[in-house]
């Protein structure tokens, strides 16, 4: 059974998609409130006629088999409106819902960014604390599946940046579930980063429903000469390096940062006290990013216990490309993490 | 229309007191120097008088930019509302919104809005709330006829009609987007024409007339309490004062327009309607003129004599759960 809480040791395994439909189903048994809207999430909806009222569940079936349950008044099969659908979801969850919305690819947040940016962040605080907005933001992000420059960014960066948002980036079945139920039971408006890469995973996930407190980091692989840090996917391709480089000698700590606000600093900064190193790997791209971020913070607040300075690993300042080599070389991947470390350690 | 007497007395105390706020509270504001962003709706009093006339404190409105009627028809009091503008921690928002985001979500007011048709979708998901937990409540979305063109309306419209849902669109229109004509940016003769589009009825009416709007809105309200869905009511208006305290109408807009839409102030036209029917007198509107002069009195009082906010408050309620100590770290905060 479960050991610690940011982690488990059941026997059970269930895939990264399954974990988010898994908490999706249980939070929504367990409390009458919670809705979920969103384009294609049963999929089909309008052709009741053909008894088909759930032909996708979701483009990465995530909601698969939500609409049989719970029925069409609790998953709402939206127009492709994202401003009216975002913005009603917030209204919803301002009023007495707690309300999920799925934005297919985070890349399409322009069109309903207002929403989230000037409602659903700013009410409590504009209006005096006399409403709480518990809202969920489901939406995905990653790169290297050919999807292109608008169906592959990983801009959780933007919503770190506002206040009255909190952010999560699940990196397995475990953290799917655990940092997705916590999302829905949170009074504050959550956007919960799904990665594309990670939906075919597979890993230990408790039957009951469990919560991961939001804003806490988690150390997956114990280090002393180097702290990677790596956000969602990019927790892997730290493991994979550290791999690597322990081969060549050198010990690296991995931590997975699991939430990009509130951001755990303090457990990066104690890791570094210890390694004196630091190399943050984000898929997302460098200027005015997470990376930058924690890289500032560590400099300011662990100056003196650094032997290096704070490094990142991140994708370029471009646009995601299509064609595969172009793509390839977007994506940070543990020979880059590898390379950056033996400088910093040499 | 054939109204009871205290149904007369309530639409014009309604409207007289938004009056006399804007009258008095805008200056006064001005005079404490606390705010640009301040937006009269003086010469609209009817449209959210006629229309609010119809909601109970469960029901829900968005507003705009131009909502301090909006506000005082749905029964935000004026106190809290004046002590909002003075920046004061009495203020119905404790001093942290200003003239843009009053709201009292204890009277329904889910905030004026500085996003032009921002609080459109608001409205429409408290409708949502209203009809899946079976309230029986319906929700009406103010905009102006600069926010009839913004898109996040648009789609608001789509899904309302297809999900059927207890809403009423209003579009509060006085002919101007802050200095440029509506006929500039419109593509139909009325933002009401537009409904047709969503499948819904689309009603124009004479905002300077409340009992016009009254009567509209009434059949707009029946429509979605009956749970047949929502309606677009357009309520053509005029604001007597420019876009904002500081902008002067007179270099886009033409005395000859300005005095004709005084002749025909809302306030003036029920006392035209009303009077020589007998069930209201002169005197007794005048007396509501009066407490309502009497009320903005008080209510300047009420917010000089409250309390500035404590800096400290700077923190709360970003937030229900979230670290203070991460919101000043870094920044080399004095508090």
């Amino acid at each position: 059974m479960t050991t610690d809480i940011m982690s488990t040791t059941v026997d059970r395994e269930i895939l990264y998609r399954e974990a988010i439909n898994e908490a999706l189903r249980q939070e929504m048994e367990l409390d009458e409130t919670v809705i979920i809207m969103g384009e294609e999430i049963a999929g089909g909806a309008g052709l009741e006629h053909l008894g088909i009222v759930d032909a996708w569940g979701g483009p990465f079936r995530t909601t698969v088999g939500l609409i049989q349950q719970f029925g069409k008044e609790r998953i709402l099969d939206t127009p492709l409106s994202e401003a009216a659908f975002v913005g009603t979801a917030i209204g919803a969850a301002s009023t007495g819902m707690r309300a999920v919305a799925e934005l297919m690819f985070v890349d399409f947040v322009g069109v309903c960014m207002d929403q989230l940016l000037n409602n659903a962040a700013k009410m409590r605080y504009m209006f005096g604390g006399q409403v709480k907005v518990p809202f969920v933001l489901l939406t995905r992000i990653g790169a290297g599946f050919g999807s292109a420059a608008q169906h592959s960014e990983s801009f959780y960066s933007i919503f770190s940046h506002i206040p009255g948002l909190k952010g999560v980036v699940p990196s397995d079945p475990y953290t799917a579930k655990g940092l997705l139920t916590a999302a829905i039971r949170d009074d504050d408006p959550v956007v919960y980063f799904e990665h594309k890469g990670l939906y075919l995973d597979k890993g230990a996930v408790p039957e009951e429903p469990y919560v991961i407190p939001l804003g806490k980091a988690r150390t997956v692989r114990p280090g002393k000469d180097i702290t990677l840090v790596g956000i969602s996917r990019m927790t892997w391709v730290c493991t994979e390096a550290a791999e690597e480089l322990q081969k060549q000698g050198t010990n690296a700590e991995v931590i997975d940062l699991l939430s990009v606000s509130p951001i755990d600093y303090d457990h990066i900064i104690d890791s570094v006290r210890r390694t004196h190193r630091l190399v943050v790997v984000d898929e997302d791209t460098p200027v005015c990013s997470l990376a930058s971020d924690i890289c500032a913070r560590v400099a300011e607040e662990a100056f003196d216990y650094l032997d290096a300075p704070p490094s990142r690993v991140t994708a370029p300042h471009t646009p995601v490309p299509y064609s595969r080599p172009l793509e390839n070389n977007y994506v940070p991947n543990a020979a880059r993490v590898v390379r950056t470390v033996q400088g910093l350690v040499s | 229309m054939d109204l009871s007497r205290d149904t007369l007395i309530s639409l014009y105390k309604t409207m007289t007191t938004i009056r006399h706020f804007e009258e008095r509270g805008i200056p006064e504001t001005g005079q404490r120097q606390m705010s640009a962003s301040v937006h009269s709706s003086a010469g609209q009093e009817a449209v959210p008088t006629g229309i609010c006339a119809h909601l109970t404190n469960e029901d829900y409105i968005g507003s705009t930019h131009r909502g301090h009627g909006h506000c005082i028809a749905k029964g935000v009091d004026p106190k809290n509302m004046m002590a909002e503008l003075f920046g004061r921690s009495t203020g119905n928002n404790k001093g942290k919104g200003g003239s843009m985001h009053i709201a009292d979500m204890s009277k329904g007011m889910l905030g004026t809005n500085g996003v032009v048709a921002a609080s459109v979708p608001l409205a429409v998901g408290a409708a949502l709330t209203s009809k899946l937990r079976n309230f029986g409540r319906v929700a009406v979305a103010f905009f102006g006829d600069g926010g009839a063109n913004q898109g996040v309306l648009h789609e608001c419209m789509n899904l309302a009609s297809v999900w059927k849902l207890p809403v009423i669109f209003c579009c509060e229109n006085n002919g101007y987007a802050e200095s440029t004509p509506v006929s500039y940016g419109l593509s139909v003769a009325n933002v009401a024409d537009r409904a047709a589009g969503y499948d819904m009825p689309g009603i124009h009416v004479d905002g300077m007339d409340v009992f016009a709007v009254y009567e509209a809105a009434g059949e707009a309200v029946a429509r979605a309490r009956a749970g047949e869905g929502p309606s677009l009511l357009e309520c053509r208006t005029y604001r007597f004062y420019g876009h904002t305290v500081f902008d002067d109408p007179l270099s886009y807009r033409t005395k000859e327009e300005q005095d004709h839409w005084r002749s025909r102030d809302p306030l003036k036209l029920f006392r035209e309607m009303v009077v020589p029917e007998g069930l209201v007198t002169e005197e007794e509107l005048n007396q509501m003129d009066d407490e309502a002069e009497a009320l903005m009195e008080e209510a300047i009082k009420f917010a000089d004599e409250s309390p500035m906010p404590d800096p400290l408050e700077l923190y709360d309620d970003v937030y229900v759960d979230y670290p203070v100590d991460m919101m000043r770290r870094g920044a080399n905060m004095d508090i």
